[in-house]
């Protein structure tokens, strides 16, 4: 574990990304201190240019857009790492199952999660929240329900290559059960391939959770990014900054992101580790 | 006095820093001459390869590169030539065999193309003539129907077909040199004997100096015409074959050449009458993939016979694919049989639902091949020798202490108790795992060629370690291996196996003076150096 430690360490695009993010992690937990006012409460005049009193400017309805992009950030995150998780536990749960028994149950196991892959991801996230009502929660659920096939797929192949290895044999003999082989043994040995796919999911979902709000399928009650561009779109001409810096803040996490996760990728995979 | 074809002059292979040791072969010096055969032997991580590697310019640069010294062939130093005039040498003047065909092989292209191919880059022969170098060359090194050869993929030839291939390929362009890094370490010992011979045949018939890479002294004694022994990156003696084998002066050289198990006849031992513990009745099992389009079938075990009685070590011995490492698994249980019955005590366990295993897992334990595979990377050694009595519903703390005092009896320290496996090498991996089998206490102990992947030395200790364990514990064994001179040294009995059949099973004494079936007949002929160890032994 060091030493995948120390190879991430080295590398400096993945520090860089590291430390973009810290510095979203930094200002989520600051939020309330420096915007202690509800961010849809109107902060001063309508559409200020961005220095003077409002750093970042204000919108067409006079709320602060530094506060909504603080905000925002807190509502991207939240999003992006719970429906990540869920997508992760999901998952491994099917292609764990499908991987370790095999036979008709991987068949239909696998053939239900490529099923869900050709659906177009977008598309299908949008019907879901249509269904569900607009509202965090059912951001997660749809953002999960389009990513879990990635992790589905991972882990049932680490599984069927870890399946043949003599240390899972040697514990089968032992008389261990099924359940003591995949926790203690299988899981452990593709944890760090699942942490590697995982944080570039993280980066992924940010980007769907931003298209849905967008669209007018986020929360409406719950600041975010997408929502700020979709307010401002109208005034793009007019008022450049409330669509610019919100979409700054997504490229800059979701490269910081995938920056990260390709450096976990290289630090904890095996198979890349001597490039 | 031959020519020289190649020298090396105090070679030193440089590591990369944080390496085990600084350099991988210091000082090295080495004569290769034509017509003779120099056998560079040394046990793992001695550097043997790098040599080799050396010399064709393919060492893993940056991290690994010539230090100083050098390589002098046809008077010029390939330790400094440019890549572009090793690129004219290798393959044109010298020829260089791989351990594993499959891996040296394109598997796309049919063995004729791969062959063309070096004549194509190398001469400006014609379409007609190439092919008929290349059948020539197929020919000679005794390929059945050479037509229908060069018109095949590596994956549609056995292993030794796939060797003889890269043979041919090596010898394409007369090279002067041949290389050959352990080229039969993945053969069958008969298929084996054969591939030596056929190396000594052409070597002679050419004239070609070999550089032949091993770490097996009957390999040694059935090529070799000058030996050099490396220890750790240092030639410690070299010489002609008969002097180095014969009266070798290196306390690492004699201690090698002690370690190799000797082909003699064991001590004849009393007949073991005690009950039978384990026995396999008429089982068969076929490996197959029944899809929607057919499928293949292979039999793996035509009805074998077995027993094996209380404190009695039974040997199975045969070559790759003869089955012997499924019966193994099948009398684990760790593989489900077709048909037939294994008798556990008296019991049928061979239909036994998994809930009720549990118990019989108890009294059979196994010790697997593969010392690097068979531990769980990510679990502390103690928690892999304490894994089975947890399960078994034995407290932790007391199996933690069961534990501990179960490295004492194999021979490991008890700090070893805290590290993980890849901290260890490959004997004392093995430990861990005889360890892990006897946390049970089994009554029965299945060892799956368990010392195959390690180097001699570490071998007789293993083995040792096998045999006193067995005794104080009264443990019956069975032993599964391919290699006969190993299975002599420790098994009351043999079993023969070919082809899913056991052949032949008697006390060992009497298989080795008077085999009955002409293919254990075939396989006593077949070990490398057989002949040596019989002038040493009388």
């Amino acid at each position: 574990m060091w030493q995948g430690v120390a190879r991430f360490a080295r590398n400096r695009m993945a520090l860089f990304g590291a430390a973009v993010l810290g510095c979203l992690l930094l200002l989520v937990v600051l939020t309330p201190v420096i915007y202690p006012d509800n961010p849809f409460k109107l902060a001063g005049p309508a559409l200020q240019p961005p220095g003077g009193r409002f750093l970042l400017g204000t919108d067409t309805l006079g709320r602060d857009v530094a506060a909504e992009i603080a905000y925002g950030a807190r509502t991207s995150l939240l999003i992006g790492v719970g429906a990540t998780l869920a997508a992760i536990v999901f998952g491994a749960v099917l292609g764990g199952i499908a991987g370790y028994y095999r036979g008709r149950t991987e068949t239909v196991l696998m053939r239900l999660t490529e099923f869900f892959q050709t659906i177009p991801a977008f598309i299908f996230a949008l019907l879901i929240v249509a269904i569900l009502s607009p509202s965090v929660s059912s951001e997660i659920i749809a953002i999960a329900a389009v990513s879990w096939p990635s992790i589905a797929r991972l882990v049932r192949g680490e599984f069927v290559a870890l399946g043949g290895r003599e240390f899972v044999q040697a514990c089968a003999g032992l008389g261990a059960s099924d359940a003591r082989i995949i926790l203690n043994h299988m899981l452990p040995n593709c944890a760090s391939s699942i942490i590697a796919v995982g944080s570039l999911l993280i980066g992924t979902a940010i980007l769907l959770e931003a298209g849905l709000a967008f669209l007018g399928l986020g929360d409406p009650n719950v600041m975010s990014w997408g929502l700020i561009i979709s307010a401002g779109r109208a005034v793009l001409r007019s008022a450049w900054w409330i669509c610019t810096f919100p979409g700054i803040a997504i490229l800059l996490t979701v490269l910081g992101i995938n920056l990260i996760g390709d450096g976990l990728n290289e630090a904890l995979n095996p198979r890349l580790r001597e490039r | 006095m031959n020519e020289t074809v190649l020298e090396l002059e105090k070679l030193t292979i440089a590591l990369p820093p944080g390496a085990d040791r600084a350099n991988a072969v210091s000082d090295v010096d080495l004569v290769l001459r034509a017509g003779k055969v120099t056998c560079l032997i040394g046990e793992s991580g001695s550097g043997k390869s790098l040599v080799a590697r050396s010399i064709l310019g393919l060492l893993p640069r940056p991290h690994v590169r010539v230090g100083s010294g050098r390589i002098l062939f046809e008077g010029q130093d390939l330790a400094v030539a440019p890549q572009d005039r090793m690129r004219a040498i290798r393959g044109a003047k010298i020829g260089m065999i791989f351990q594993e065909p499959m891996t040296a092989l394109n598997p796309l292209h049919t063995i004729g193309r791969q062959l063309d191919e070096v004549l194509r880059i190398h001469t400006s022969l014609g379409k007609a003539a190439r092919r008929a170098r290349v059948l020539e060359l197929i020919d000679s090194v005794h390929l059945p129907e050479p037509a229908r050869i060069i018109g095949s993929f590596p994956h549609q030839l056995s292993g030794g077909q796939r060797q003889r291939a890269m043979i041919a390929m090596a010898l394409l362009l007369n090279p002067r040199l041949l290389i050959a890094d352990e080229p039969t370490t993945a053969l069958d010992v008969t298929t084996q004997a054969q591939i030596l011979y056929l190396i000594r045949e052409l070597q002679r018939e050419h004239g070609t100096s070999v550089l032949f890479i091993t770490h097996d002294f009957g390999v040694v004694v059935d090529i070799a015409d000058e030996v050099a022994v490396l220890q750790r990156g240092t030639l410690v003696e070299r010489g002609t074959a008969g002097a180095v084998l014969g009266a070798p002066t290196h306390p690492y050289t004699k201690a090698l050449i002690a370690a190799v198990p000797k082909l003699v006849p064991p001590a004849a031992r009393p007949a073991n009458m005690q009950p039978i513990i384990i026995e396999a009745r008429n089982i068969t099992k076929t490996y197959g993939t029944r899809g929607l389009f057919g499928g293949r079938v292979t039999l793996a075990l035509a009805g074998v016979n077995m027993e094996l009685r209380r404190g009695e070590t039974l040997g199975l011995v045969g070559e790759s694919g003869s089955g012997k490492s499924t019966l193994a698994r099948a009398i684990t249980r760790l593989l489900p049989i077709d048909s037939g019955q294994i008798l556990l005590g008296g019991t049928d366990i061979a239909r036994l639902p998994r809930h009720r295993l549990r118990p019989i897992r108890k009294r059979v334990q196994m010790v697997f091949q593969d010392p690097y595979a068979s531990l769980d990377p990510r679990q502390r050694v103690i928690d892999i020798i304490a894994e089975g009595p947890i399960i078994h519903g034995t407290p932790a703390f007391r199996a933690r202490e069961e534990a501990l005092a179960l490295l004492g009896l194999v021979g490991l320290d008890a700090s070893a108790a805290k590290r993980f496996p890849h901290e260890f090498s490959g004997g004392q991996r093995q430990r861990i795992g005889i360890a892990r089998a006897l946390a049970l206490h089994p009554e029965v102990l299945v060892a799956d060629e368990p010392v195959s992947a390690l180097d001699v030395s570490v071998q007789a200790q293993v083995l040792a370690l096998l045999a006193d364990i067995k005794a104080r514990l009264q443990l019956s064994m069975l032993f599964v291996t391919h290699d006969l001179r190993v299975a002599l040294q420790v098994c009351d009995r043999i079993a023969v196996m070919k082809q899913g059949e056991v052949v032949e099973m008697a006390p060992t004494a009497e298989i080795f003076f008077n085999p009955q079936h002409s293919y254990t007949k075939a396989l006593f002929a077949a070990v490398p150096g057989g002949s040596w160890q019989d002038r040493k032994a009388s």
